[in-house]
């Protein structure tokens, strides 16, 4: 059993290293995420940030050719020694760049988690289904057609939806990989405005490639650059120019590339 | 300046590519057209010679309804093909038994868990056992399967429903897994992740997540199975003891339509009842592979418009 009362990091990473093959994709990083505060990473396409999400569930076992070294602990438990991956990855929700409605229904879709955690009963699921739905913003619009299939939805339903099934495994970690990529504005707020709300209760990684959400929404933000881990540091100082490297400066500035 | 001109006569020439590419066309025209030009000319060639029969001598009641094929008795001549279509029925049935397991379980774990040259090696294996001739699949039947048989069920003849159907079902679970596998292949891969990254184990994956998206791909594999069942003549022929009979276990012998066919029709005379009678159980089993391939095909273009 994971104990979260104390107040420990959520995740506690020490030189991590990630290689495919000869190719070293990011390089040294070492960083704390700390219980309830949303997480920033920002930084240009290739420069290690998904990748650097699927380490940490420990995807990688599934990506030809990935190696991660270094250590990783999630509430103190170093993850590389966790030998039930499954359970490992209940722990952690996550959010892909383009929505992914599993080819199931809008209900059967955010089911699926607790399902195979075991839960049977009806009136359990559907506490479940309607609490995470109305969670992600979405119950309101979908209440309707809970049978329909979840790829008919929108694009930026869909990308509820999926949050909505990530909160149904009630993870301690939130990790969202540049959600908004297929997501229009007015969805977006809507989505940010969720995140906010989540944050009271697990802590959020935040990917995004939109400096502008980091600074909207993340506690502490980091930039990522070709594979090296450049600075950490208070959204707001970050974005007050209190910056120890100037490419972070640059980068937040758009002065970049 | 002079050579951007374009010179006068040079549009309306044909030089070597332009007819290079016009014979092209055309032989590519013939090739894709072939195919129908032959289903159509085989169905008339087909009906032609079964189709006299079919409105002289022809019984429905007696075809379909009747068990006695007599074709050659000198007063009592009957077609009744009603144990000929049971017995091809009962012999695909007990080849779909044997080979939906195999299939879908050697598709599976090529597509889903097999990885590298385990896999490379896997598919290229299965494809071979494909191209193992009808009659070779035949003659194991009718020597090591029926001995197994024998020895197994301690009875005193082993080429039946059973054997026949084994034979059937190994000779049709190549392709089946081919079809299957790329029916699995073809779901999104992000699906996969999807499920993973909830924490679902690889079986959970595939049970509800992957098998239900392949469901269409995976029908039209069985599908697709059945109907090389019930073209399937040499092997049938050889291990189904080839005696007319309704089956009432998988121990009692069958004769199927084709293997009926493939015997008697280089001793019948051309034109004559029986002639006809034999294109007629053509007709039938064109019909009916027919439509089993037309449905793979529709069920097939079902996930395509999703």
């Amino acid at each position: 059993m994971i104990d979260t009362s104390q107040n420990i990091p959520v995740l506690n990473i020490r030189d991590l290293n990630i290689s495919y093959g000869s190719n070293t994709i990011l390089r040294d990083v070492t960083l704390n995420v700390r219980p309830n505060e949303i997480f920033g990473i920002i930084g240009p396409a290739n420069s290690g940030k998904t990748s650097f999400l699927k380490a940490i569930n420990r995807m990688d076992e599934f990506t030809d050719g990935m190696r991660t070294e270094g250590l990783i602990e999630f509430y103190g438990y170093d993850t590389s020694k966790w030998r039930n991956l499954y359970s490992l990855r209940k722990q952690m929700g996550v959010v892909f760049p383009l929505p992914v409605g599993l080819p199931l229904s809008v209900y059967e879709n955010v089911a699926f988690a607790p399902r195979i955690s075991g839960v049977r009963n009806k009136s359990e699921l559907d506490d479940i289904v309607e609490n995470c739905l109305t969670r992600a913003a979405l119950w309101d619009e979908v209440k309707d057609r809970l049978n329909s299939l979840g790829s008919l939805l929108s694009g930026g339903q869909q990308q509820r939806l999926t949050i909505a099934r990530a909160l149904s495994q009630k993870p301690k970690l939130l990790m969202l990989d540049e959600f908004s990529i297929a997501v229009d504005p007015v969805t977006t707020m809507r989505i940010e405005d969720v995140l906010r709300d989540l944050k009271k209760e697990l802590s959020i990684i935040l990917v995004t490639n939109l400096v502008q959400q980091a600074e909207r929404l993340a506690d502490r933000t980091a930039l990522f650059l070709n594979g090296e881990l450049v600075e950490i540091g208070q959204t707001n100082e970050l974005f007050d120019g209190r910056t120890k490297d100037q490419r972070t400066t640059d980068y937040l500035e758009g002065r970049f590339g | 300046m002079s050579d951007t001109v374009i010179q006068e006569g040079r549009l309306d020439r044909r030089d070597v590519s332009w007819f290079v590419d016009k014979t092209v066309q055309v032989l590519m025209f013939v090739g894709g057209i072939s195919a129908v030009i032959f289903i159509v000319g085989i169905f008339v060639f087909v009906g032609k010679e079964g189709f006299s029969f079919l409105f002289e001598g022809f019984s429905f009641t007696e075809f379909f309804g009747s068990i006695n094929w007599r074709p050659t008795s000198e007063n009592n001549q009957t077609f009744g093909a009603l144990a000929l279509i049971v017995g091809t029925a009962s012999v695909t049935g007990m080849a779909m038994l044997v080979a939906i397991p195999f299939s879908l379980g050697a598709a599976i774990y090529i597509g889903e868990f097999a990885t590298g040259k385990t896999r490379e090696s896997l598919k290229i294996l299965v494809e071979l056992l494909a191209a193992i001739p009808s009659v070779v699949w035949g003659f194991i039947g009718l020597t090591i399967m029926n001995g197994i048989i024998i020895d197994l069920f301690d009875i005193p003849i082993g080429l039946n429903v059973l054997n026949a159907g084994i034979i059937l079902g190994l000779m049709a679970a190549p392709i089946m897994t081919t079809i299957a596998e790329d029916a699995l292949k073809a779901v999104p891969d992000k699906y996969r992740e999807a499920a993973e990254a909830m924490g679902a184990t690889k079986w959970q994956m595939i049970r509800q997540v992957v098998l239900p998206a392949a469901k269409n791909g995976l029908v039209s594999a069985v599908l697709l199975g059945i109907g090389r069942g019930f073209g399937e003549t040499m092997a049938v022929l050889m291990a189904s003891g080839h005696s007319i009979n309704i089956p009432g276990s998988p121990f009692d012998s069958v004769r199927a339509l084709t293997a009926t066919i493939a015997a008697e029709l280089g001793e019948t005379a051309v034109g004559s009842d029986h002639y006809g009678a034999l294109f007629t159980l053509g007709i039938f089993l064109f019909i009916i592979t027919f439509l089993i391939n037309l449905t793979a095909d529709l069920v097939v273009k079902g996930i395509r418009k999703k």
